[in-house]
């Protein structure tokens, strides 16, 4: 297993589906945090048989942990401090996002106006169905 | 405050209440004449109308109240570039209540998360329109007798036929209701009333695309015209537009009691022949739509009359 240097105080988002880290270093904007990224791509697991991992050396309240669930709730995230990990966090579907994606109905107000918020609402908690709050088209990734 | 955005903004109950006061108001018209004096409604037409915008104009001179809007985006200061929240933070200033209609989806809800008035949706995009749902409800119940235990039969656009959508919305809260949905192949129901309401609520429902096969079993035909501005595709709409024509040949396979309600305009969809059959009952759900608004009115504007 490549080994990465170990987090002194961050997070280890462990359990990425293989392939997705790039997605989420874009939307929990990493790129712009001024600290030390790791990401890890197609590590072996016994669980997923393969998993991205991103490790990150911040404060952990950095973290945006209700945009990290809605993009994949099943990640695991573990706090880390004083080199050891003190909490790993279950991740829930948020029941509203805003300003984490954009809908893309030509017919949505949002659409024309465009300093308005666009906010996504959880309508189907077991379907994972995010609608936009103003128009109802539903968010397909 | 209250605003009317989406037709399940009022419970069951309340529905019920607001259309006892429509049948009141429609028995004695006379007890409601100055009850809103004083107060003024802004009707707010980004896209043309000539129904919904004069339902809510007369509805609020029925009540002895003033209207003041504009009509087409053209002659607001949207032309400008002003904003839906800009321009309804002024309108609150003018009037006491507004009626919006706006070609984007959600303008309403933008409208009414900024108004310091109450808002009613008079239409927006292909995606709601609830005034008109609660006309459809009145008028059904009025000559139903009843919004329970019927088989609806909704023909025509139902992919951005908003009045079919907010429908649905409305009488799924219902016991017993079915829907025979009748449309072509390019403008069925959307996923999000067909999964969202129907299949998560367990309402029976059928997609067909004959009218004739579905008429017998219909105790109300919801007829919709193809509406040639939400096509971005001149061709689409040329193919769709007289896809259904009820005409009387039709109405032979239909039940007795059966009624035949359409929003309005109607285009080619419902011969002129229809009209004098007494099933066919679209002129009479115009009249219950300005009864509706006026109930409406009086309840946002929390105005009782004893």
């Amino acid at each position: 297993m490549l080994n990465v240097g170990e987090l002194n105080e961050g997070f280890v988002l462990d359990h990425i589906q293989a392939g997705k880290s790039m997605d989420i270093y874009k939307y929990l904007k990493l790129g712009q945090l001024d600290c030390c990224v790791a990401i890890i791509k197609n590590a072996r697991s016994s669980k997923m048989g393969k998993k991205d991992i991103i490790k990150v050396e911040c404060p952990i309240d950095m973290l945006d942990l209700d945009m990290l669930g809605f993009i994949d709730h099943n990640i695991t995230v573990n706090i880390i401090q004083d080199s050891k990990i003190i909490e790993k966090k279950k991740l829930h579907l948020p029941k509203e996002i805003k300003d984490v994606i954009k809908c893309k109905n030509p017919r949505c107000i949002t659409s024309i106006e465009q300093g308005l918020p666009h906010i996504f609402v959880l309508t189907d908690k077991e379907q994972e169905v995010y609608r936009c709050k103003y128009c109802e088209e539903k968010h397909k990734w | 405050m209250r605003h009317l955005i989406s037709p399940l903004d009022f419970t069951v109950e309340e529905l019920d209440t607001l259309m006892d006061l429509a049948s009141d108001i429609e028995a004695h018209p006379e007890k409601y004449a100055h009850a809103c004096a004083g107060k003024k409604l802004a009707t707010l037409f980004y896209e043309p109308s000539t129904r919904t915008r004069l339902s809510h104009e007369a509805a609020m001179l029925n009540l002895g109240g003033q209207v003041l809007g504009f009509s087409s985006a053209d002659s607001s200061s949207a032309a400008k570039g002003e904003s839906v929240a800009d321009t309804i933070r002024m309108i609150s200033c003018y009037a006491d209540i507004c009626a919006i209609r706006h070609p984007k989806e959600g303008a309403p809800l933008v409208a009414a998360m900024h108004a310091s008035i109450p808002v009613i949706n008079a239409g927006d995009g292909g995606h709601q329109h609830p005034t008109q749902t609660l006309t459809d409800l009145l008028t059904i119940r009025s000559l139903k007798g009843r919004l329970s235990d019927l088989t609806i039969g909704l023909c025509g656009d139902l992919k951005f036929g908003r009045t079919v959508h907010s429908l649905i919305h409305a009488l799924s809260r219902y016991t017993g209701i079915r829907f025979v949905l009748i449309s072509p192949e390019e403008l069925r129901l959307p996923s999000y009333v067909r999964d969202d309401v129907l299949k998560k609520k367990g309402i029976p429902y059928e997609e067909v695309a004959s009218l004739d096969d579905a008429m017998p079993k219909l105790d109300i035909l919801y007829m919709t015209r193809v509406q040639k501005e939400r096509f971005f595709n001149e061709e689409d709409y040329v193919r769709m537009k007289d896809f259904y024509i009820l005409d009387n040949e039709k109405m032979k396979a239909a039940k007795p009691d059966m009624l035949v309600l359409h929003p309005l305009p109607r285009v080619n969809e419902i011969a002129v022949e229809v009209d004098s059959d007494p099933r066919a009952a679209y002129f009479r759900q115009v009249q219950y739509g300005v009864y509706i608004r006026m109930a409406l009115i009086l309840t946002l504007l929390e105005v009782k009359v004893c």
